[in-house]
């Protein structure tokens, strides 16, 4: 214990310690995508650019919005809107456990008196039709980062196999400052609390995901979205070849607005294989599109 | 003699995979070894996270040299054919030897150095390993379970150059990760590497880590007086997520004793690889936990233990509000009500028709286990409700025991909890069968309901494909039939599965058969409960559940029963049926074979002889748990001293009659005393006559081993009979007689078995 003298980080020095740390691993560092996405795999600077040969190195912070998760700001450990610090490297350094490990002495993580493990735990998300093999990395028992070297996206091998490390920011803060209520995590240095800048967020939109957004509306915009994405993609224009980022932008506005209906039991049990699998095709045609678009460049 | 040692050093290996992998690096190894003519003394695989290690002691310097022969043409044969065969074994014809006229070419091959051989043997058995699941990483090909670090491949004290996937072999190897400095180190051979790893705090052997996790669990716990609930599987899993496993008792909120063990249990396991900890003045759980960590911690795991409890803390907490929703009164009908919405097999249906059918034959199948039928069907229909409860969507594996703590708290009848519990035995060969007769009665139902299901709509168990876990269901029906001696035919009970198919009547489709003579369905107006005009009807109907494959219509009328004429107007479509099942004598015949396969497989495991196995199936009894008894009593009397007798008789008469059949058909009249029959003769005539109603009834009775006794106590008149007596006599008359009378003693013998078919 006599280690940690050091006062542990606030929520945002957290952030910002990870940006230095793989800002000086030559990542560039990025600001959230601004469309509402369920987990940070999403953002195109992982999912597409995991796709094709091109080196790129990556880092940012992602909100992560999960409807059905909402708690109206009661349960200490569960938000509909959370964040999650991405790292995509690729083609993945050969000593990217020692990089990941270098990353949580830098936020403070003793690993004299911790137990860090790495427990088998293969990721997949089938709404992209993406697939790797990793662990979920443990801390005293504690599940603290996602990390996964990227075999498939789009349903396509990948050609360079991508690393991704995907931390979960509120859950790795309150095990650094040792609270057991979210909402009680120091925001910043100035007596700035977590549940001072998200609490009413939380309640208004546990209440909007549950009760107040209207089905018919959202079913509406869904079925609008899916028919932009084809619509843009088989639009000629000006530059000459397809528009897939415009296009898989929709796509990601059509899976929060599923994720919407969900958190309103608005899909039935029958559809739900239906719902998913139209937007993984959506999806998957972006992801070929920009792939082959790719290889041209 | 030499040494070897491969490590094969790389990114932390799943704990689920390592024992497996050991084995399979040992036997490819070892069989490619042999391939190239090299022997060993000993050969073991070891494997932790981060390494798969291969030792071989005794290995030669360099293979056997061999010598191969050739065959070549003939003496004789054409120029181009000799030519051909010098080009192919590249030698000239002096260097042929001729034998027994054939050219044959004798080719040395040189015998070449171990160490030339053991690269391409490491190359191929990396590339052809058998991981469940590999990875590419980088822009690499090639494939691995995780990335691969580092390779030592040292053979004879020097390292053998190697290399693959951009990894070169060495010497060195790296200790733990957080515990050790972290630098490369050398080593010269086994000893030193084990002892290299142990000083960087690196435990390479998974049995060694094992022991070390239970004798310093065991300390632990000990120390605060209480156990270790063991668990084998845990055991092995944390013994593939550690490299210095370090056993570290935490502290549990008392709080969460309140839920059922099960419930603490499978959360410290499934979710955090915890072992449970039992108070030993208590013997019940304690409100402890035992972590096996990977560190030994300056703060001697103080943060550890906190930073775990906290966890478990979470976990629980989940579990303690899922416990409180599922307790709510009025859940078993909600529960139900859900399960309409769930799909157990497109081809079957629904979870709730499926509840349906195991409650209809709960109801039928009770008397036969002598338990009471409405309890039986109460059970049974209550028996899945917990799959739509929070717990089990949470711990699958509870399902069945939450089902009876739910129960339980809602009062219901101690044996329909009970049922509810228990209705998933046995599960496997090391669980056990339900004791109560209820709870035996709905467990039969479940699993009679899956196999029949299945079977009727032809997915059946092939080769090593069991999807729906058929076999193992099957053995838990014989292991019931046979534990509460349960009289049935196997026909019988498919017979009572066609009869559920009636649950499919509804409001918007009919059941609907077409057999020989007519057609016909039980549809809206049947479900609707008119059930008055129906009665006559669905007796007939019921019937032609057997006689006719059975299809799900859509549809909202009945049609009634409808002799088959010539043109026959208001027929559906089968081809729009929502379900089909096979015709039941197509099921019932291949569910007969099935069972006799997995019968025979069960004894053969307990131990009967194979051929006893087989002649007491010959026998053709429907009634399973008879033809163990009558295995059971064949096995006893021929491993007794009556045993010979009966064999020696029945070998004998078995002889004469098989050599007669060959020439035409063997009387089968009862046999006679002749006018001037030996005394042999009418002795074993009277016997025979005066000892078959005395075998029907012990057949009757099911005194198998008296019957065989009985027939085995016959050998002293047999011998003589066949010593002092020509069966084949010249009079016609006496060789018919003779023969009907051996016919006779065989067709009482084939009664109880076909001793043919011993070896």
């Amino acid at each position: 214990m006599a280690k940690d003298t050091k006062a542990p980080l606030s929520f945002q020095d957290l952030i910002l310690t990870l940006h230095h740390y793989w800002s000086a691993q030559g990542c560039v560092v990025l600001q959230p995508y601004d469309v509402e996405v369920g987990a940070g795999t999403l953002h195109p600077a992982t999912v597409l650019r995991a796709l094709g040969k091109k080196p790129w190195k990556a880092a940012y912070v992602q909100p992560s919005r999960r409807p059905v998760d909402g708690r109206y700001g009661e349960n200490p450990n569960r938000l509909q809107h959370y964040y999650q610090y991405q790292v995509i490297l690729k083609p993945n350094p050969d000593n990217l456990q020692d990089l990941y490990l270098g990353s949580l002495k830098a936020i403070g993580l003793d690993t004299d008196v911790h137990d860090i493990r790495f427990v088998e735990d293969d990721w997949e998300n089938p709404t992209v039709g993406a697939w790797g093999l990793g662990w979920e990395v443990w801390c005293d028992g504690m599940e603290v980062t996602q990390y996964t070297y990227f075999q498939g996206v789009g349903g396509i091998e990948v050609d360079v196999v991508s690393g991704e490390l995907t931390y979960g920011l509120e859950r790795l803060a309150m095990y650094l400052q040792n609270v057991d209520n979210v909402y009680d995590l120091k925001f910043n240095n100035d007596g700035v609390k977590y549940g001072d800048v998200f609490k009413e967020q939380e309640r208004q939109f546990s209440a909007f995901n549950f009760e107040a957004s209207d089905v018919p509306t959202l079913k509406r915009q869904f079925e609008d979205m899916e028919r932009q994405v084809t619509k843009i993609l088989n639009t000629e224009n000006s530059l000459g070849y397809k528009l897939v980022l415009p296009a898989y932008d929709h796509v990601l506005k059509a899976s929060h607005l599923f994720n919407l209906m969900d958190a309103r039991g608005a899909i039935a049990v029958a559809e739900r294989q239906s719902y998913i699998g139209r937007i993984r095709d959506l999806c998957k045609a972006c992801a070929l599109e920009w792939a082959a678009q790719e290889e041209a460049r | 003699m030499a040494h070897l040692l491969i490590e094969l050093f790389s990114e932390e290996i799943p704990a689920r995979m390592q024992l497996q992998a050991a084995r399979d690096f040992e036997r490819l190894f070892g069989d490619k070894l042999k391939a190239q003519g090299l022997s060993w003394e000993t050969l073991k695989a070891y494997v932790g996270p981060r390494r798969l290690a291969l030792h071989v002691e005794g290995l030669p310097l360099e293979q056997a040299a061999v010598s191969e022969e050739v065959k070549g043409p003939k003496e004789g044969a054409p120029e181009q054919a000799m030519a051909g065969f010098l080009r192919k074994v590249g030698l000239t014809q002096d260097q042929l030897v001729l034998e027994n006229g054939v050219w044959l070419a004798r080719i040395e091959k040189p015998a070449k150095q171990t160490a030339e051989v053991l690269p391409g043997i490491l190359e191929e058995v990396i590339l052809v390993f058998p991981w469940p699941k590999s990875m590419r990483s980088g822009t690499s090909s090639f494939r691995w379970v995780r990335p691969l670090k580092r390779i030592i491949f040292l053979f004879d004290g020097a390292v053998i150059p190697f290399e693959i996937g951009g990894v070169a072999s060495g010497n060195l190897t790296q200790g733990h990760r957080f515990l050790s400095s972290g630098e490369p180190f050398a080593v010269s051979d086994f000893k030193s590497y084990k002892q290299g790893l142990k000083d960087a705090f690196v435990v390479l052997d998974h049995a060694e880590r094992q022991s070390i996790i239970i004798e310093k669990a065991y300390k632990v716990t000990a120390e605060a007086g209480c156990a270790l609930m063991e668990d084998h599987g845990l055991l092995e899993e944390v013994a593939g997520l550690n490299e210095w496993p370090t056993p570290l008792l935490g502290d549990m909120d008392p709080k969460f004793l309140t839920l059922p063990p099960e419930v603490i249990k499978t959360s410290m396991r499934t979710h955090q690889k915890y072992f449970a900890v039992r108070d030993l003045s208590t013997q019940k759980m304690a409100a402890k936990f035992l972590i096996v960590s990977n560190m030994k911690a300056a703060d001697k795991g103080a943060e550890i233990k906190r930073g775990n409890a906290k966890v478990l803390s979470a976990r629980l907490s989940d579990g303690v509000f899922f416990w409180s929703e599922d307790n709510r009164k009025g859940n078993f009908d909600q529960w139900l009500a859900k399960l309409n919405g769930v799909t157990f097999h497109a081809k079957l249906g629904t979870m709730a028709q499926r509840v349906a059918r195991i409650e209809a034959l709960a109801g039928q199948l009770a008397p036969l286990l002598r338990a009471d039928a409405g309890m039986a069907s109460e059970a049974a229909r209550l028996a899945k409700a917990d799959l739509a409860s929070y717990m089990v969507g949470e711990f699958p594996e509870l399902q069945g025991i939450m089902g009876g703590y739910y129960a339980e708290a809602a009062k219901l009848a101690g044996d329909v909890s009970e049922a509810i519990r228990e209705h998933y035995k046995p599960q496997g060969p090391s669980d056990s069968v339900p004791e109560g007769a209820v709870s035996a009665a709905v467990a039969l139902a479940d699993k009679i309901d899956t196999l029949v299901g299945f079977f009727a709509i032809d997915e059946k168990p092939t080769g090593s494909k069991d999807p729906f876990a058929l076999r193992r269901a099957a053995l838990g029906v014989l292991r019931i039939l046979r534990q509460h001696n349960v009289r049935a035919s196997l026909a019988d009970l498919v017979a009572l599965w066609y009869q559920t198919l009636l649950i499919y009547a509804g409001p918007n489709q009919a059941v609907y058969v077409d057999t020989e003579n007519w057609r016909g369905s039980a549809g809206p107006r049947w479900a609707e409960g008119e059930t008055e005009v129906y009665e006559n009807y669905l007796r007939d109907f019921r019937a032609g559940l057997l006689e006719s494959p059975v299809w799900v219509i859509p549809t909202d009328r009945d049609y009634d029963l409808d002799i088959k004429f010539e043109h026959v107007t208001n027929a559906p479509k089968v081809d729009n049926a929502r379900l089909s099942f096979r015709d039941y004598r197509t099921v019932s015949a291949e569910f007969a074979d099935f069972f006799a396969d997995r019968l025979k497989v069960m004894l053969k495991d307990e131990g009967v002889r194979f051929d006893v196995i087989e002649a007491a199936f010959a026998a053709k009894d429907d009634d399973l748990v008879r033809t163990i008894a009558r295995i059971r009593a064949l096995e006893e009397v021929l491993s007794g001293k009556d045993g010979e007798a009966l064999e020696a008789g029945f070998k004998r008469i078995a002889n004469i009659l098989n050599a007669e059949t060959k020439k035409g058909a063997v009387p089968d009249h009862a046999p006679k005393v002749l006018p001037g029959a030996p005394e042999v003769e009418v002795t074993l005539v009277h016997k025979a006559l005066s000892l078959a109603p005395t075998i029907d009834k012990q057949i009757d009775d099911e005194r198998f081993a008296e019957a065989l006794a009985a027939l085995a106590a016959l050998r002293p008149d047999i011998d003589a009979f066949l010593d002092g007596v020509l069966v084949n006599s010249e009079v016609p008359a006496e060789r018919e007689n003779r023969l009907a009378l051996l016919n006779a003693l065989r067709r009482l013998m084939d009664s109880v078995a076909d001793l043919s078919k011993l070896a």
